[in-house]
């Protein structure tokens, strides 16, 4: 077992046992606090422990040509899972194919690294549909293709994530009580300073790997919310079940000689239904490092509690 | 990729659907002018009667339906409650149901009877 391996299964461990300690409020499905119910966003990971598959995001971008690098078009392929150890701690683990289709040059094919996170969810407040939880991210150093740039080495991101929603406003601003608002931090941490490459004539190049602030947000506008605890105001079907969301994905370099924030903002639809969510979003980069031109983002995500509530829909441990 | 994310919204819609509240007489927000003689709630699946509730609070927080909740026997997914002579003014409806497929959701809305 590697260090960063021990150390997370050290962690998954304290946070097990915590969790065991903590009094939990009574069983929710996925995504609520209260009457509230956040929806699975797509660029920036929600606050919930939840058991829910991902399957499949597909997501394409462009980016532009730099560095002596033709411009190239970016096509992937998601899988995520989250599974539920006890009501408030899960656990989750992703893969995601890539295919890079260069203007000249051959299209490349292979799996990014692999991706692993644990989550606790440590406070809930359901009157004010607030939630609050922290949780670390794995990227997996050299579980992926070199051909698609998966990097040699790991990365480690604590994260802290939150939710709230807007349903406390006063009844002077009842058609704002649908809003919401989930996001995250975190310090990306990389397992090594800095990759050195020696060329076949000798030459030596060193590219450095800086910690990074993973930052976003994102905006929702329920209208299931609107109708059924502000004011019916006609919506039927598919429509009643629609939330417009904005997402907001950044990320700043720290250190090591990097600066500059790279990210997205995604516009987009999600349709919630009881055991399924559709998504899609537009992907518009804040910025030319962040990409070139308008790409998208689309996701089919299955809440696995109400699909499967007596069996692998439930946590591992407790009720 | 649009008209693939409605025709697959289409498809799922038929699937089920969240234990919400769909729409509900006197509708949620609205103003009614004459006192209903009952609160309907339909919701988007079928309800556990046993566990499934609605009370109607006045202004000051009082309870003001005649507490006999029911569910009905021929379409589950109707919770009701009877109400007397309401008198103008605004009215909160607090509700709280299990779903058959165990999930507890809850909610809260508000109506007028305008005078």
């Amino acid at each position: 077992m590697t260090s960063w391996s021990a150390s997370c299964a050290s962690l998954l461990a304290v946070l097990a046992a915590s969790s065991s300690l903590v009094a939990s409020g009574p069983a929710s499905a996925h995504g609520f606090a209260g009457k509230r119910f956040f929806p699975a966003t797509l660029a920036t990971d929600d606050p919930f422990v939840a058991d829910e598959l991902s399957l499949p995001t597909i997501a394409h971008s462009k980016q532009g040509a730099s560095d002596g690098s033709p411009t190239t078009r970016e096509t992937d392929f998601s899988v995520d899972v989250s599974k539920r150890i006890t009501e408030n701690l899960g656990v989750g683990f992703g893969a995601t194919y890539k295919r890079l289709q260069p203007d000249d040059g051959d299209t490349q094919r292979g799996f990014d690294n692999l991706a692993a996170s644990v989550k606790y969810k440590f406070y809930e407040n359901d009157e004010h549909e607030t939630l609050l939880s922290a949780g670390i991210d794995w990227d997996i150093g050299g579980s992926g293709s070199k051909r698609v740039g998966a990097e040699s080495f790991s990365t480690i991101t604590p994260t802290a994530f939150f939710g709230k929603g807007f349903g406390d406003l006063p009844a002077e601003a009842k058609f704002l009580r649908p809003l919401a608002v989930t996001g995250l931090v975190g310090i990306g941490i990389p397992s090594r300073a800095g990759t050195t490459t020696i060329g076949e004539e000798g030459d030596i190049s060193v590219e450095r790997h800086p910690h990074t602030l993973k930052w976003g947000f994102a905006v929702e506008y329920s209208l299931p919310y609107l109708q059924a605890f502000v004011q019916d105001v006609g919506l039927r079907e598919p429509f009643n079940r629609m939330i417009p969301v904005v997402e907001f994905a950044m990320s700043t370099a720290l250190d090591r000689g990097a600066s500059g924030t790279t990210g997205t903002v995604n516009p987009g639809i999600i349709w919630a239904g009881q055991y399924v969510q559709l998504s899609v979003e537009a992907v518009i980069p804040v910025n030319s490092r962040s990409g070139s031109g308008v790409g998208w983002i689309a996701q089919l995500h299955f809440f696995l509690d109400d699909l499967f509530p007596t069996s692998i829909g439930r946590p591992l441990l407790g009720k | 990729m649009l008209l693939a994310f409605a025709s697959a919204v289409t498809l799922v819609s038929v699937a089920g659907a969240h234990a919400f509240l769909d729409h509900a007489t006197p509708a949620v927000g609205s103003a009614v002018h004459a006192s209903p003689g009952d609160l309907k709630l339909w919701f988007t699946q079928e309800l556990e009667p046993a566990f499934s509730t609605v009370r109607v609070l006045d202004k000051s927080g009082t309870r003001v339906d005649k507490g006999n909740p029911k569910v009905d026997g021929a379409d589950r997914t109707l919770l009701s409650v009877s109400l007397p002579r309401l008198e103008p003014g605004t009215y909160r409806v607090v509700w709280r149901v299990l779903s058959v497929d165990t999930h507890v959701t809850e909610g809260d809305f508000t109506f007028d009877v305008a005078p």
